[in-house]
């Protein structure tokens, strides 16, 4: 083979070569026992799954404050004058020195252990979750049986150190920042994991991977439902507009986070970036088909730049919807979520386990084609989306009469007294 | 030889939390020193290849139980105080229904018979799990009991705070 060819051959799976070669230039050229490379290469590999989201999340700063600024009418952090680079890329390299040389401030009566420990096991959790993200084929930190499980546990389980943050922060206003943090979380969490359920229900399993292969046809286009709430739920997990009533800057001063500053609130800041890249992600895996494109089979780094290019869309609609729209108040969005996400993701349910059954049963043990599933799928959708319209009109006129009664009534009152 | 350190790692974890736990004055201490003997339990889940019950542990133990503890603690007036008094009047019986229990579970390891080969774990463990768990001749009758127990406790909630 010519030189071009065996190039072209190893930037074909190059993350996978790479892997290869320090593995062969460690037992071979070395020669190191097979246990101990084995080790290291484990060592190198939870590193790079470690260190990854890290700097995805450095540039996606970059890019989210500059979409901001422009949505908002400004040009964002730019580069005149300074050591920043073009366009201002370095900018948060810049930001992240000025938060490591800031002074470790620590309030009057914290408690003392919980309140340092919470900004470090908030970062731990939200880097657990990329253990298990696909990025290619074989690409992968590990293929866990419980794959999606995993990420909700642990999403789950970090619930926990808000309260720690806000309780031990000796602040009543942090206390019941945490309160209505964890109030949020949970109850959002109903939704995102019952969205979760119709993907493990149609894809028959919790591993990533099988998720990722089960769909011949995206996700997306069977179950739009799931998807929505899905994306709606997870929003408000991240803390994002319009639920973003946990940081809420212009009336609870930050809430739970009020008393922390320097370097452990930017791991707070930071968690929350990179639970936003997470959620990208997890998304782009349950609904976009994961690494799935076209030429992956011949090339399979062509996996890994599809699954960048998922997170990057899924980021900037993200980014979009949370600068359109305005913040809820909190018993909007309780009654949103209970009222509205948790009824929708129960139907969607039902329907979809349902549906999925008798199409199993009609093919009676035969391979279902992808795109019959797939087109049932999405008229069941249809159907419970078009219930749900005529549901959700009939409350508010609902609304709408018992408001104009009282409003009647009210003026009633007034005329009576004058 | 990693997995026998590991248990015996994870297993200190637990039982220093556990110990912990009733040992401190602080009450919402007490609770997170249980959320880490919670950890400690689901790590053992991991080294006995249950993932599974591992995520388990962490989903409605450490995420759901716990929070809802630490809830009940913050809620509740004069709970925080360092000056109560650690254990009340009952302390006497608890400790000898206590005793009994252990007693019994004791009794109960004793009398299993010793494991002499470990059988491989099976391949699809969760496939096998949720088969078990719908199958009339498995566990489908404590399973529904569990959901129709869930939905009693839900009706109960909502009809103790609706307004009226």
């Amino acid at each position: 083979m010519d030189f071009a060819t065996r190039l072209l051959t190893f930037l074909a799976d190059a993350i996978v070569n790479i892997g290869d070669w320090i593995r062969g230039l460690l037992g071979t050229t070395i020669g190191l026992d097979p246990s101990l490379v084995s080790v290291i290469m484990t060592v190198i590999g939870a590193a790079v799954v470690a260190f990854f989201p890290l700097i995805v999340v450095v540039f996606f700063l970059w890019a989210f404050r500059k979409l901001l600024a422009r949505i908002q009418g400004r040009i964002g952090p730019n580069s005149s004058g300074t050591w920043a680079g073009p366009y201002a890329i370095f900018q948060t390299f810049a930001d992240a020195i000025k938060m490591l040389t800031k002074e470790d401030i620590r309030p009057q009566g914290v408690d003392v252990v919980p309140y340092n420990l919470a900004p470090l096991l908030v970062l731990v959790a939200a880097l657990a979750v990329w253990a298990v993200i696909p990025f290619g084929p074989e690409l992968i930190g590990s293929d866990l049986s419980i794959g999606i499980f995993y990420i909700m546990a642990f999403s789950s389980a970090a619930l926990v150190v808000f309260l720690m943050a806000g309780w031990s922060s000796n602040n009543k206003y942090a206390t019941v920042g945490a309160f209505r943090a964890v109030a949020q979380l949970i109850g959002y969490e109903i939704p995102q994991l019952l969205s979760v359920l119709v993907v493990v229900m149609v894809s028959r399993s919790l591993s990533m991977q099988e998720i990722v292969g089960r769909q011949d046809v995206i996700f997306l286009v069977a179950l739009p439902l799931p998807a929505l709430v899905f994306f709606l739920a997870s929003m408000a997990e991240v803390n994002a507009r319009p639920f973003e009533l946990m940081e809420a800057e212009s009336e609870l001063v930050a809430g739970f986070q009020i008393e922390y500053s320097g370097m452990k609130w930017g791991m707070f800041y930071l968690s929350e970036f990179m639970n936003a890249v997470a959620v990208a992600a997890i998304f782009s895996v349950l609904f976009l088909g994961g690494w799935r494109g076209p030429w992956v089979d011949a090339a399979p780094i062509l996996g890994t730049v599809w699954f960048m290019l998922k997170i990057g869309l899924m980021l900037m609609v993200w980014i979009f919807f949370q600068f359109t729209l305005p913040r809820f108040r909190i018993d909007q969005m309780l009654a949103f979520n209970w009222k509205f996400l948790v009824p929708l993701s129960l139907a969607n349910v039902c329907v979809v386990g349902l549906v999925d059954r008798v199409i199993t049963e009609v093919f009676g043990g035969r391979a279902v084609p992808a795109w019959t599933w797939a087109g049932v799928m999405l008229g069941a959708n249809v159907v419970v989306a078009v219930v749900l319209w005529g549901v959700v009109a009939l409350a508010e006129r609902q609304t709408r009469r018992r408001e104009g009664a009282w409003h009647a009534a009210q003026a009633g009152e007034s005329e009576v007294g004058a | 030889m990693t997995q026998q350190a590991l248990f015996i790692l994870f297993g200190v974890i637990t039982v220093a939390a556990a110990v912990a736990v009733v040992t401190v004055r602080n009450l919402v201490h007490a609770a997170l020193f249980l959320l880490l003997a919670f950890f400690g339990i689901a790590g053992l889940y991991v080294l006995l290849e249950a993932p599974f019950f591992a995520a388990i542990q962490l989903f409605v133990y450490m995420g759901a139980i716990g929070i809802l503890i630490i809830f009940g603690i913050m809620l509740t007036r004069g709970m925080m105080r360092e000056d109560q008094p650690r254990a009340n009047e009952q302390w006497v019986l608890a400790g000898v229904l206590t005793l009994a229990l252990l007693a019994v579970l004791v009794w109960l390891a004793w009398q299993q018979p010793g494991v002499e080969t470990i059988e491989a774990v099976p391949e699809n463990t969760i496939a096998l799990l949720g088969m078990a768990l719908v199958d009339p001749a498995g566990f489908v009758l404590p399973f529904e009991l569990a959901s129709v127990l869930l939905v009693v406790a839900f009706i109960g909630a909502v009809t103790i705070v609706r307004e009226r």
